[in-house]
């Protein structure tokens, strides 16, 4: 069955190119340090399960100091514009329907691979659809360009380096729910949530609820670790018990004001601060400027809609 | 209650504050909570290193970079440009605005994927936006680059919950479920509708009121 650990593997086998690759690009100062960061990340793929906790640890503490003391750079660009703006005349719009071959296979992957659960992992049939566009994107792509093997793998080392180590982080900020989970933040916040709402208000407590939502998610960078807190604290004992508001209105619009949150927060890296790094953006909170002035008024949207909907 | 456990959370806003690297700043603040919790420094690490290892699908995207790079070395981003150039009523806003309603109307039927910022935004919607707007400077290019990569999330956030095997959606009914309110998806699903047409309004407003400054 196709699942996950396949996907690892190519994704491991990918770094692990872009780690040679970067081992020999002279147009960078700091080429080993690329080299390496790549190279712990290609392990990680390819051999994470076997390493065991504390190694895993270790090799995260190593990417940490790599990135940390600036040991990541960058190499020359290759390619010119004008080669550029050549393929662009002579390719026409087939380019986009090169483009299309990901998307296209995801969805197909997404809808056909269920009816063959014993082929690709149900769970996982969305990452194995996404890996098989690109797989198949890139055979298309190759055959049809006439490019060398190599000619791809520079192309994606290129731009892995342009992202840096802004790579890691959405995965790094995961790890961190999973630790502050084991130290009852959650827990904390959210007795000192219901601790700040005055009795009787209807009102304070939807209010609270959907602010905390959205702040809780700003801090934690995902709604997802904000809404079990915030449910429990606010959400379950005043608003659905006390004030009999209808539980599925209190549950689904309180995690979308979680979704304004993460509009609104660097720690959200996945959505906010790595397309900052992929569009080459001089400043990397200009994705999050450019999402709070819609964010505010959906926010408090979503509390009106509680307010209106819930009771 | 231990308030310390919070100290990870104050590392955090301090780290960012004084712009210290983000992925310093993280370990930091496991450190930190870690400690404060009463772990030893082998069991943070530990602990670290095994979400880690649990959430390696979340870097896996990575893998469509030496596609997208092939075909941007022959000429996609410049062919992307060109169209727009070439589309006289291929306005900044009908752009933005008709991605919007894509990426919401899919993501709302569960196909998440089929865009991102490493698959659609980076070589086609960011060009292509820019292109539109024809920016005066620097600053204003980057601006509807910035708006093009929010466009994408907001698209994909208050569509998906409309979907009803959508993680967000099965997380609810699990918690719910926990504490003794039984929720099926579809009571869920219905409640993110009157959400993402406020939030289609008030983006595509925002984003006309940049399609008028700039005329």
């Amino acid at each position: 069955m196709i699942g996950l650990a396949h996907v690892y593997i190519l994704a491991g086998i990918a770094f692990a190119a872009f780690a040679l690759l970067s081992a020999g690009d002279a147009s960078n100062p700091k080429r080993w340090g690329n080299a390496a960061f790549w190279g712990l990340l290609a392990l990680s793929m390819l051999a994470g399960d076997q390493l065991g906790d504390f190694a895993n640890g270790l090799l995260v503490l190593a990417l940490v100091a790599i990135a940390g003391f600036g040991g990541l750079g960058r190499g020359e660009q290759r390619g010119s514009a004008e080669a550029r703006a050549a393929g662009a005349a002579r390719h026409g719009n087939r380019l986009f329907l090169l483009a299309l071959v990901i998307p296209a296979v995801a969805l197909a992957g997404t809808f056909g691979f269920k009816a063959v659960p014993w082929l690709v992992d149900p769970k996982n049939v969305t990452l194995v659809s996404l890996a098989l566009g690109a797989l198949l994107a890139l055979v298309l792509g190759m055959t049809w360009l006439k490019a060398t093997p190599a000619e791809p793998l520079h192309e994606g080392r290129r731009l892995m380096d342009s992202v840096g180590w802004a790579a890691i982080l959405p995965q790094m900020l995961a790890s961190l729910g999973a630790v502050f989970a084991l130290a009852g933040v959650g827990q904390v916040v959210g007795d000192l949530m219901s601790a700040v709402i005055p009795d009787g208000s209807r009102l304070a407590a939807v209010i609270a609820y959907g602010l905390g939502m959205a702040l809780f998610t700003m801090v934690m960078g995902n709604a997802f670790a904000a809404f079990p807190v915030m449910t429990a604290a606010i959400g379950l004992p005043l608003l659905i018990h006390q004030y009999h508001g209808d539980p599925a209105v209190v549950a689904a619009i309180g995690m979308l004001a979680g979704f304004c949150g993460t509009l609104m927060t660097p720690m959200a890296a996945n959505f906010n601060v790595v397309p900052a790094a992929l569009l080459e953006l001089k400043d990397r909170n200009a994705v999050v400027k450019a999402q709070i002035p819609t964010a505010l008024p959906l926010l408090a949207v979503n509390i009106a809609l509680i307010w209106f909907l819930a009771f | 209650m231990n308030y310390w456990v919070l100290a990870g959370i104050a590392v955090m806003i301090a780290g960012f504050t004084l712009r210290l690297n983000a992925l310093v700043v993280v370990v930091l603040a496991a450190l930190a909570t870690g400690l404060a919790a009463g772990l030893e420094l082998v069991a943070i690490v530990s602990a670290f290193g095994k979400a880690f290892n649990d959430t390696r699908y979340v870097s896996v995207v990575w893998i469509v970079l030496p596609v997208i790079g092939l075909m941007e070395r022959h000429g996609l981003q410049e062919r992307a440009r060109a169209l727009i150039e070439g589309l006289k009523g291929a306005t900044l806003p009908r752009l933005l605005t008709g991605y919007l309603l894509l990426r919401q109307v899919t993501s709302a039927m569960g196909l998440t994927s089929i865009a991102g910022h490493a698959q659609t935004v980076r070589p086609l919607l960011a060009p292509m936006a820019e292109a539109a707007a024809r920016p005066k400077d620097e600053a204003e290019a980057e601006r509807v680059k910035a708006m093009a990569a929010g466009t994408d999330n907001v698209g994909l956030f208050f569509g998906e919950d409309i979907f009803i095997a959508i993680g967000s959606i099965l997380l609810m009914k699990g918690f719910m479920e926990q504490n003794g309110i039984i929720l099926q998806p579809l009571e869920l699903s219905v409640w993110a509708i009157p959400t993402a047409f406020a939030a289609f309004a008030i983006h595509g407003l925002r984003i006309w009121l940049m399609g008028r400054a700039r005329a």
